[in-house]
């Protein structure tokens, strides 16, 4: 199964559970998806519960929240996070804040699914990977898929959940094929980070679409005679700090991959948080791989070269190795 | 320039490693300074250097394990011109947070360690295995030293003892000879000099012991010195080489030199001061490397008499056993005595049964002569009696 007919089927099974749940969004329903991940719904749904939207996202982000305070299940489909920033202050102003300054009357059980992340040469404004601004506010919960079980599991979770969760597709993921366990089997929770590969050199802790670079990494490490250990956060906030910190406790070194840029980024959160409570277990300094600190180009060789890529997590961590017996 | 090696430390030695050093580039060293320590799988010992000079380079980083004869560091001979600038002082070393950790839990300094990590810095691995090459017990330790390294060192003192001693039992023809000795007169005298004492002052038996041993291998210099590329090299001083045992297992045979021209308090005190060093793993280099004959005294344990195994290349083994009360013979009557069986293994390549036995009645002898022991301080005082079987 690949990772868009994951989605495509956790949507469906949504739609079947619960008549609450409807899917809003821009080319959602006749174009069938910019990313064809909901192709077939309308024909099956109807126009009720997939419903096209205008280019509008402050708009129909915020008709999102209405109808979840009004006790809809909203899956409101955000093109890509670039988009996403016109409908910012619906996001955390409102979703993310209206339990507060409700004193607890109102939640907002919306869930928002976009696009994030470079790699397919459409220019800086649609390259962006913003899922760890999102990851900086109180009040939202923050998904990164990074596998195709993934994709299929973390929609009813989300749903279930009477606060706001946004979901983080990385767009090369979409065509990305793994086998997916049955239904009772999907690992649901939306709330812990898991090991990917188990190692006891280094830590490599990363999450969505740096997920299969980084294992390609640690693979290439293994042919060097380093043990590397992959976590997938999988939830960017909360952050599961047991999972990282045992890793880091075991193998004494960490590095960080993210597409998003360092500064003030997600990866200086998580090295921070290793820095707080993993201090007296590093046997190395911290590093991480992030983008580079430039708009993403759009020529092919230097999107490549700003995006993190198996060899520079490879490089980076032989660096944190020393001269080794 | 000279080259500063690794000293052999004992026959059993044949690569050390490097502890610490107590000497950095630039530094005035005098002949018999202690310059740095080096681990030997027995004990960790402090390396005395035997020239004046000033250190120009250090070649070997501490933690590292290296053959004995690598040279260790090389020095400027006085006068020499200063080759290139000494390293720069003041810059810290970079350990990283786990082994910092990690070092103070198994007592060590971490900035002592080579670093093999990062930017040069050390790293766990690099404690881990500093760890390993190194008694606990050399800088005290904050929290308790964990197990494993204790046994990996046990194993090693295990093997430096297996070479040490089968080499001997290979190499060495020994014969065995024990004389039983009456203390009843040295025991008084004891008793009476200590009586007056604090504790701190007092004379134990295994001093007056060593004593007469060294004043006794006057008479037979064939059991003092050293069999070396196959002919004896007799030693004109006694350099005794004290057995002890170490807490958790092992021995070493570390040497108090010039015994024979030693006070019976100044002996004691070396005695003292030996027992506690050996036990806190401070020993001199030189006296690793040139005991001349090797007293072992096994009376504390209870057992009556003991014979011993060479050291090798030394040439004598003597052997003492429990001071008791036993049944002895004396003026035709049988009376309670306190005793001691004094032994002998000797080195049939370097001397015979019948100079063994002339070591062992003047052995008992001396015994005999307490104040005449603790008086003959380098004096020829045996010296006038006939040496008649050289």
């Amino acid at each position: 199964m690949s990772y868009r007919e994951a989605l495509r089927e956790a949507l469906r099974e949504a739609l079947q559970a619960d008549p609450r749940v409807f899917l809003m969004g821009e080319d959602v329903g006749r174009y069938g998806g910019t990313y064809a991940v909901s192709k077939g719904l309308l024909e099956e749904f109807g126009p009720e519960r997939i419903r096209d939207t205008p280019l509008s996202e402050l708009g129909f982000v915020g008709a999102g929240i209405g109808a979840a305070l009004g006790g809809m299940r909203p899956i409101v489909e955000v093109m890509t996070v670039n988009f996403s920033l016109l409908a910012l202050d619906p996001i955390v102003n409102t979703a993310a804040m209206l339990r507060h300054m409700s004193g607890g009357q109102f939640s907002v059980p919306l869930v928002i699914r976009m696009a994030t992340g470079a790699g397919r040469q459409v220019a800086a404004q649609h390259s962006n990977s913003f899922e760890g601004w999102y990851a900086h506010v109180p009040g939202l919960r923050v998904l990164s898929p990074a596998t195709v079980e993934d994709a299929r599991a973390m929609l009813a979770p989300a749903l279930a959940d009477a606060d706001p969760v946004l979901i983080f597709e990385h767009a090369q993921l979409y065509n990305m094929e793994q086998e997916v366990p049955d239904g009772a089997a999907l690992a649901a929770d939306i709330s812990s980070a898991r090991v990917r590969r188990a190692g006891s050199d280094v830590s490599l802790v990363t999450h969505g679409g740096s997920l299969p670079k980084t294992m390609q990494a640690a693979e290439a490490l293994a042919g060097l005679g380093i043990s590397a250990e992959v976590i997938d956060l999988r939830v960017l906030r909360p952050l599961d700090d047991d999972t990282v910190m045992a890793s880091v406790r075991k193998c004494h070194r960490a590095v960080v991959v993210d597409e998003a840029w360092r500064s003030g980024s997600l990866a200086a959160e998580v090295m921070a948080r290793i820095g707080e409570q993993a201090f007296f277990d590093l046997d190395a300094p911290l590093a991480r791989v992030c983008s580079e600190e430039v708009p993403i180009p759009y020529a092919r060789h230097l999107e490549e070269a700003a995006l993190p890529q198996a060899q520079k997590i490879v490089a980076t961590v032989q660096a944190l190795m020393g001269r080794r017996p | 320039m000279i080259d500063f090696k690794l000293p052999s430390l004992g026959a059993d030695m044949d690569e050390g490693t490097l502890l610490r050093w107590q000497v950095k580039p630039g530094d005035s060293v005098k002949r018999g300074q202690v310059v740095a320590v080096v681990d030997t799988s027995k004990a960790a010992v402090d390396v005395e250097i035997w020239h004046d000079g000033v250190v120009q380079e250090i070649k070997v980083e501490p933690g590292e394990k290296v053959p004995v004869g690598t040279v260790l560091a090389t020095l400027r001979e006085p006068g020499e011109a200063m080759a290139v600038q000494p390293a720069d002082e003041g810059t810290r070393r970079p350990v990283s947070p786990s082994a910092r950790q990690r070092a103070r839990e198994l007592g060590i300094d971490p900035e002592a360690v080579a670093g093999t990590g990062v930017q040069g810095s050390v790293t766990l691995a690099d404690i881990e295995a500093a760890a390993q090459g190194r008694p606990a017990t050399v800088v005290p330790a904050v929290s308790a030293p964990s197990q494993a390294p204790a046994a990996d060192r046990q194993r090693e003192m295990r093997r430096a003892i297996a070479a040490a001693m089968g080499r001997s039992k290979r190499e060495i023809p020994h014969y065995y000879l024990s004389q039983t000795i009456p203390m009843a007169a040295a025991l008084a005298w004891l008793q009476q000099r200590n009586q007056d004492l604090p504790v701190t002052g007092r004379i134990l038996p295994a001093a007056l012991l060593l004593k007469a041993v060294a004043l006794a291998l006057r008479r037979t210099p064939q059991l003092n010195g050293f069999f070396r590329d196959g002919a004896f090299q007799p030693s004109e001083t006694v350099h005794a080489g004290v057995a002890i045992s170490l807490r958790g297992g092992g021995l070493v045979a570390p040497a108090i030199h010039g015994v024979e021209t030693m006070s019976l308090p100044q002996l004691m005190g070396a005695l003292s001061d030996l027992v506690r060093r050996a036990r806190a793993g401070s020993l001199r280099s030189s006296e690793m490397s040139d005991p001349t004959i090797t007293v072992t005294n096994l009376g504390d344990q209870g057992a009556e008499a003991v014979f011993g195994v060479i050291y090798p290349p030394q040439v004598a083994l003597v052997g003492f056993g429990s001071v008791a009360l036993r049944p002895w013979v004396d003026g035709g009557e049988l009376r309670a005595w306190p005793l001691v069986t004094a032994t002998l293994a000797a080195d049939h390549r370097v001397s015979d049964g019948h100079q063994g036995a002339l070591f062992l009645v003047e052995l008992r002898d001396c015994l005999q002569q307490p104040q005449a022991l603790a008086d003959a301080c380098a004096a020829p005082s045996i010296e006038g009696k006939t040496d008649h079987e050289t």
